[in-house]
């Protein structure tokens, strides 16, 4: 067996395998949950309900697709330019250590200021912390997936040790937890009373100027060439490891503004538990809208749907949360083949 | 001969289209046993996806393949295979990272066991390489090949399978003419011993020299069927091109004007197995065409990326009107006027899953027109890509077509009206005709003549003799990384420059 591209897929080999792989997550969180005592044909509703059934639960999928669509488009970017970084992780705890350290009394601005000035912070951080892979990877051949990988533990040990040591809340009780930002560092929510703050619209401008990045400009283009083929794009006279260079900055400035959102938006200060692997997420994410910047805001959208809606209907149906994770797992498996089924089509020989 | 039981495929009706587009229009075909057959047509006639189509990779619109008599399931390589049909594609499909004798039994032998079969498979591979004349070391990694090596794996690849019908796909273009004489001799044998050849070539001479009987497509149909000695070389021409005459541009004499680019005692390392330039003197004159001798693999590689900007010499000095450049980067090399096309179009000249357009762009979306302050003007890229497919006939659905789809001549094409629109002081034609069918040819040397006359430079690398004599005011010989004096238009005789291609006249000389 192999797969064959498939040059012009229909509309039917575009929307058939992605409407399969849901019915068939579906049935398969049906089953999970039938096993563990629950109506299995209350699931679906449940997970719909939860996710998109009432104002609390849309502006809870939205909060959480806001670091999804950031991170996703940090891979999206570098991917684009078969630049593997698997760091998004390290990238968005580097954004959120900059907010918690200017943003906690270093800086004493006014708000419309101070938000921008630690966003920019922020996604400084961010491009240092990819920039070192990517240089070791142009002047040494370091592969970046190590160098990116082994560096979000790094990077989180570090965290950790900040959170036990210098950037401990001395009001915390004894949590490793940082102290919270000043009010001027919050970012506010977008319409008075409702729990969402600018981060997510935020999230939206990143998502539109990165298309436009690529389809509009000579970055965009030179980073598309550079993916596509390397030596054809040098031949040519592009500068690949300057582009290779450029992309890590804007890939790893993107994550760095999910860790800027979250603490900033949302949090209001910095503990261990700040992302639940979004870094790691974001690939899934990028991956799914095939590396688009419009199609990840779709695709963080989905899947913080499932997010937020597994996690509600375990606790609706009395069944365990880790149920949540199983379906969440399966959900993206079967969506990431499906999606693979709609360019390629497996044949005998 | 009739509908004789010796009829090993017969291809029925075959209808295929891409879009609007139709690449096959009802072709019926017929192959007898110990039979070789010519496939002729022009770039972008469908001969490709003819064979595609047969050899069970892309689906046919209508229309049924048979091998002996059984009609095979269609979109089904592997049942292609299994009926004995093997195919060695344009572009090869070896994989590179394994061995030679991994690649002849992959997909053969049960992978399973392995181990199990392997001393008979090699004893097998050896055998069938020493009966045909097929030299290669089955442990050698594909990767470090040459391509008349690489040939050799995928035909010994076809034999190992027992294969009954063989589908060369333009398995000469990239050969020297000794090893086309070598491929000939071992097909010769292999028809000899009952197999059936479909073979694809732009060059008539071969044609001649190999088949028996020749199918001419045009347009996606089959225009015409002859048995070889009932035919010629200009008949086959006409047949081919729809009665329009193939005729060589004249070659008139000029005077050459000063220096526009100059080598002097150039030498750079060797690249992996392949020699670089040792103490090389040269000097592209404008209104001049310097051609470029040589067996492939002696250094033009070295000196085609001196002259790009893709390497910088080791030592020497490589001088540009008058001083040496500053920068030396295939930016700095476009920017300087100077005009490339290199030698493989699918991995360097183009960027396959780009569209036409952004191919068109590649080397100067730099600047104006094509962009200003990092923005891209789509629209002027857009006219600047329209303006190449109709100035220099590219064959294809439109712009925005991704260029692998592109039938290899017409690629050239595009690649060709890229950099000459540039009005370029230098031409570097890097082996600029491989397989492009005779008009196709015709108009690329007429190109080059014109810019010539123009007062261009022009710098042609060619395993042709032909070629480069017919095109070239003087000729140099290229041996191991060493350049012959040069030799005025006429000045030595085929024969003559054969010599110095295998590395005699240069310890005279020195
Ligand atoms: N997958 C495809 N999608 C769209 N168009 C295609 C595809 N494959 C081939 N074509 C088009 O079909 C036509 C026939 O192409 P084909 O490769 O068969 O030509 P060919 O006779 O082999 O030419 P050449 O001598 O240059 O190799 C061309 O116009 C080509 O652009
Ligand atoms: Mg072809």
């Amino acid at each position: 067996m192999r797969l064959e591209p498939i040059e012009n897929p229909g509309i039917a080999r575009r929307l058939g395998p992605p409407a399969l792989a849901l019915g068939a997550t579906v049935v398969i969180a049906s089953l999970l949950a039938m096993v563990a005592g629950a109506n299995p044909f209350s699931v679906l509703g449940l997970i719909l309900k939860g996710a998109f059934g009432s104002q609390f639960a849309i502006l809870e999928t939205l909060n959480r697709a806001t670091p999804l669509i950031f991170t996703g488009l940090a891979v999206a970017v570098a991917f684009r330019a078969k630049f593997w970084n698997i760091g998004a992780e390290a990238q968005l705890y580097g954004g959120a250590l900059v907010t918690v350290v200017f943003g906690t009394g270093m800086l004493a601005l006014p708000a419309y200021s101070m938000l921008p000035l630690l966003a920019l912070l922020a996604v400084i951080a961010g491009a240092l912390l990819l920039l070192v892979p990517a240089i070791l990877k142009v002047r040494f051949g370091v592969d970046e997936v190590v160098t990116t990988l082994l560096f979000n533990f790094i990077f989180l040990l570090f965290i950790s040790m900040l959170l036990e040591g210098p950037l401990k809340d001395p009001m915390g009780m004894g949590w490793p937890k940082s102290a919270r930002v000043l009010p001027e560092a919050r970012l506010p929510r977008i319409v008075e009373g409702l729990r969402l703050h600018w981060g997510f619209a935020l999230a939206l401008i990143a998502a539109l100027c990165v298309w436009v990045i690529q389809t509009r400009t000579t970055l965009g283009y030179e980073m598309r060439a550079v993916g596509l083929n390397r030596e054809a794009a040098a031949f040519a006279g592009i500068p690949v490891n300057r582009v290779l260079l450029q992309t890590a900055l804007l890939s790893g400035g993107l994550a760095a503004l999910a860790g800027f959102s979250e603490v900033s938006g949302l949090k209001g200060s910095l503990t261990l538990d700040l992302s639940p692997g979004y870094g790691y997420t974001g690939i899934i994410v990028a991956m799914l809208a095939l590396l688009n910047p419009l199609g990840v805001v779709i695709s963080a959208l989905f899947v913080a749907g499932i997010f937020v809606g597994a996690d509600s209907m375990s606790r609706a149906a009395g069944v365990p949360t880790y149920l949540a994770d199983i379906m969440l797992a399966t959900a993206l498996l079967l969506m990431v083949l499906a999606i693979l089924l709609t360019r390629f089509r497996v044949v005998r020989g | 001969m009739g509908a004789g039981t010796d009829v090993v495929l017969r291809l029925d009706a075959i209808t295929k289209r891409f879009g609007g587009l139709v690449a096959n229009d009802a072709i019926s075909l017929s192959l007898r046993k110990g039979e070789v057959i010519a496939l002729l047509g022009e770039n972008g006639a469908g001969k490709t996806t003819l064979m595609n189509i047969l050899f069970g990779q892309y689906t046919a619109d209508s229309g049924s393949v048979a091998v002996m008599g059984q009609t095979l399931p269609p979109g089904n390589s592997r049942a292609a295979l299994e009926a004995g049909v093997g195919m060695v594609h344009q572009h090869f499909t070896l994989a590179d990272n394994m061995s030679v004798q991994e690649n002849i039994t992959l997909g053969v032998d049960p992978l399973l066991a392995p181990g199990l079969n392997r001393a008979a498979a090699r004893k097998r591979i050896l055998d069938l390489a020493e009966r045909f004349h097929l030299a290669v070391h089955p442990d050698a990694r594909v990767g470090s090949l040459s391509v008349g090596e690489r040939q050799r794996v995928e035909i010994l690849k076809a034999l190992y399978r027992d294969m009954k019908v063989l589908i060369l796909d333009e398995p000469t273009a990239v050969l020297t003419p000794q090893e086309t004489d070598d491929l000939f001799a071992t097909l010769r044998q292999a028809v000899a011993s009952g197999l059936s050849i479909i073979f694809i070539s732009h060059k008539l001479h071969e044609v001649m020299a190999i088949a028996h009987r020749v199918v001419v497509l045009r347009h996606g149909r089959l225009v015409g069927e002859v048995a070889t000695e009932d035919t010629d070389k200009s008949a086959l021409s006409a047949m081919m091109m729809g009665g329009a005459e193939a005729r060589a541009p004249e070659v008139s004499r000029t005077e050459p004007g000063r220096a526009l680019m100059e080598l002097r005692g150039v030498s750079t390392p060797n690249i992996g197995n392949a020699p670089g330039l040792k103490d090389v003197t040269l000097s592209l004159r404008a209104g001049q065409i310097l051609g470029l001798a040589g067996v492939s693999g002696n250094g033009q590689a070295a000196l085609a990326e001196v002259v790009g900007g893709q390497r910088k010499p080791g030592s020497g000095t490589l001088v540009l009107n008058d001083a040496p450049p500053t920068a030396w980067t295939p930016r700095d090399a476009v920017r300087r006027g100077i005009a490339r096309i290199p030698e493989d179009r699918h991995k360097t000249g183009t960027i396959s899953d780009f569209d036409l357009t952004e191919n068109a762009i590649l080397e100067r979306y730099k600047g104006t027109p094509f962009s200003s302050h990092g923005w891209l003007n789509w629209r002027a890229a857009r006219r600047f890509a329209d303006e190449i497919i109709q100035k220099y006939d590219v064959r294809c659905p439109g712009a925005d077509t991704r260029i692998r789809l592109l039938s290899g001549g017409n690629m050239q094409k595009l690649i060709l009206g890229r950099v000459l629109e540039a009005a370029p002081q230098i031409i570097l034609a890097n082996q600029p005709v491989r397989g492009l069918d005779i008009g196709a040819v015709n108009y690329v040397h007429s190109q080059l003549l014109a810019a010539r006359d123009r007062g261009a430079a022009v710098l042609l690398i060619s395993e042709d003799l032909d070629e480069i004599t017919r095109l070239s005011d003087v000729i140099h010989v290229i041996s191991e990384g060493r350049l012959s004096p040069g030799f005025a238009r006429g000045q030595k005789s085929p024969a003559e420059l054969g010599i110095w291609m295998a590395g005699q006249g240069f310890a005279d000389a020195s």
